[in-house]
């Protein structure tokens, strides 16, 4: 097994460990517990970050502007900075539990509204490639997992192999120079060089704008598909070849079952369940492949928003946008664990 | 008598072999390591991954005989400005004129340093953390470990980007960026393999000898887990040579010194991508590609051999 590829999930180890005959509650509410913690531990390495480690945030926050002693001081104390440390811990921790991320002095714009505007692009990013990687990956991984060692399965890997040691963005830059510069070996710039829409046109759910936004998203979904789909190619094929082992394929074979339908009727259902949990653990390489991909295309998404706050550097709008990606890996991590727990009725009995 | 010093660092059985048969001399504490190294090469995934990385390495230590700082630097170039292939310039100029195959021979020196480096704050970080965790069963020993998991929660890339960003620019703040975010998977690993080491007689046998707990651990288990070390870290290179080419890229990195990544951010920046200038951006990417899956072979042909010698017992 691959050391690389291989998933070091939550869910996994936490199956190894599930007590005989629990309940699904105290099962539920481990994993709340657990998730809670780890949304703790993301706040005390928020806090530590962003509001211990700047030797003086105001000076970050008012750089290259000019400002007065009296206007510093004032920050100071509208920032609350000026107060003991556990109370600035406890004001951060419920700023952030009530959705009070902060203002960008970049955007003139609270932070989470910036956020709320900008997560849609992001989802859509990130929706589309899984859902084409999920397709891509489960039928490359059948057919590698059907027949491991042959041709398929050896060029499966290794085109998953080096699609993993290059950077994402690479690929994008790559994809781009190619298909949207329109200046390499005659290739037309087919797809647009960037962005979300074509300049001018307006929003809404018009036919021709989908298209449009459609047309945009091509080149973006290309490049983070190539980086995630392996994955599931992975999971796939390795979930195929385990469940090729077991006794129930000799029956269905001994009923005159053709090969195919074996494989479709038989296996497939039964091997598609670790790749359902894996959906959610991926979130976190979706993430730092978006970020960079965004950046690439000029996507207006979280993670182009995260870019434009490092250049400034905007550490409160950072900051948002760490927490908003982090949470969102927690909490997907803890649906993952339910899911794995309520789909395969073989970890409630162990 | 005393416990016998095991050898050092070869099989994951060469800790039992030296303590349960005190009579049999080690020959040399390096003919395991050599026929390590041999079975290794004998893989021709080992022996490519191994060709590729001495051949990197010796070019990115031997660049200052041939490449002079003036080609580097930006204001003294002399080549044509943004230029494709041509004599000369076997892989065309950036747009300040500089070639750039030198840029890319130089730039292995910042991606490999910053990579290794990396990878060794990272092994120390993760195999401490995994030691104790593995050896003090107490409080501490599950403080860690829930430490460990909860920070596996959060996502790489925006952590190290986060960490980055207010370290402020530069070569160190992202190798320590790269190194906490990387440290946990090597902890997880080391703390399994403490526990599957210390279940082992040998350990009692120690520790019923008087053993104490710094002698156990830094005598009896870090040699028996020091090749799964070994593994993780070749691993881990290449990880890191690719997170620190993300980070370059986003701009995170030193601005003045010539990386794989910090080359992509200019190109990138400086509008090479409208320009069409495909002969800038490929031969960093494909430097990337080469040297991770050198260390990624590496790795796994390491991971091979290890696994051969410890499953048939």
């Amino acid at each position: 097994m691959s050391n690389v590829l291989q998933l070091e999930s939550p869910a996994v180890s936490g199956a190894h460990e599930a007590p005989e005959r629990s309940d699904f509650l105290p099962y539920l509410a481990r994993k709340a517990g657990a998730a809670c913690m780890s949304f703790f531990m993301l706040l005390v390495v928020g806090f530590a970050l962003f509001n211990l480690m700047p030797a003086d945030p105001v000076s970050a926050l008012t750089r290259g502007r000019p400002t007065s002693d009296a206007q510093m001081s004032h920050l100071r104390h509208e920032l609350g900075l000026d107060q003991p440390l556990w109370e600035r811990f406890l004001t951060y921790v419920g700023h952030t539990l009530t959705g009070n991320l902060g203002y960008s002095y970049e955007y003139h714009q609270s932070v989470s509204s910036l956020i709320a505007d900008r997560i849609w692009p992001t989802l859509l990013l990130m929706g589309s490639s899984t859902l084409i990687s999920i397709w891509l990956g489960m039928w490359l991984g059948i057919r590698a997992g059907w027949r491991p060692g042959g041709t398929l399965d050896r060029s499966s890997t290794a085109v998953s192999l080096a699609l993993w040691s290059v950077p994402t963005f690479w690929l994008g830059l790559i994809l781009l120079v190619l298909f949207g510069s329109g200046s390499v070996g005659g290739v037309p710039a087919i797809f647009p060089a960037g962005g979300m829409q074509t300049e001018g046109t307006g929003g809404g759910w018009s036919p021709g704008h989908v298209a449009d936004v459609g047309w945009h998203l091509v080149l973006p979904c290309v490049t983070l598909v190539a980086v995630i789909f392996a994955q599931y190619v992975t999971i796939m094929r390795s979930s195929m070849i385990d469940e090729r082992g077991n006794p129930y394929l000799l029956t269905a074979r001994a009923k005159g079952l053709r090969d195919e339908v074996v494989r479709r009727h038989h296996v497939v259902p039964n091997a598609l369940l670790p790749v359902v949990t894996v959906i959610f653990l991926q979130i976190g390489t979706m993430i730092g492949g978006a970020i960079t991909v965004e950046v690439v295309y000029s996507w207006p998404g979280l993670g182009y928003l995260t870019f434009t706050a490092l250049r400034i550097p905007d550490l409160q709008l950072l900051e948002g946008t760490f927490i908003i990606f982090s949470a969102a890996v927690i909490f997907c991590n803890f649906i993952a664990d339910l899911l794995y727990r309520a789909l395969d009725p073989r970890v409630r009995r162990q | 008598m005393t416990t016998k010093p095991p050898t050092p660092s070869s099989g994951a059985d060469a800790g039992t072999e030296a303590v349960s048969r005190p009579e049999e001399k080690a020959p040399s504490r390096w003919v395991p390591v050599w026929r390590f190294t041999v079975s290794v090469l004998r893989m021709p995934s080992g022996l490519v991954g191994v060709i590729v990385l001495v051949a990197f390495i010796g070019l990115a230590l031997l660049a200052p005989l041939f490449i002079h700082p003036s080609d580097l630097s930006v204001t003294q170039a002399t080549g044509p400005l943004l230029a494709p292939p041509q004599k000369g310039y076997p892989l065309g100029t950036d747009q300040a004129g500089r070639s750039v195959l030198d840029l890319v021979v130089w730039g292995a020196r910042a991606s490999l340093a910053i990579g290794i480096l990396a990878t060794l704050l990272t092994m120390i970080l993760g195999a401490g953390v995994g030691l104790i965790a593995g050896h003090s069963q107490g409080p501490i020993g599950r403080m860690l470990m829930h430490v460990t998991d909860w920070f596996i929660a959060l996502p790489t890339l925006p952590l190290a980007i986060a960490l980055a960003a207010v370290l402020g620019q530069g070569a160190a703040s992202i190798t320590i960026a790269i190194a906490f975010t990387a440290w946990t998977g090597t902890a997880r690993l080391v703390r399994a393999q403490v526990l599957a080491v210390e279940g082992r007689p040998f350990i009692e046998r120690a520790r019923a000898l008087g053993a104490t707990d710094t002698q156990l651990v830094t005598r009896q288990v870090l040699p028996n887990v020091m090749p799964l070390i070994l593994v993780s870290s070749t691993l881990t290179v290449a990880s890191a040579i690719l997170a620190e080419a993300t980070l370059t890229f986003l701009g995170l990195g030193d601005p003045t010194s010539v990386s794989w990544g910090s080359m992509l951010n200019t190109a990138f920046m400086q509008g090479a991508v409208t320009a069409g200038a495909w002969w800038y951006l490929i031969p960093p990417g494909i430097a990337i590609l080469i040297i991770v899956l050198g260390f990624t072979l590496v790795g796994r042909s390491v991971e091979h051999v290890l696994n051969a010698r410890v499953q048939p017992r």
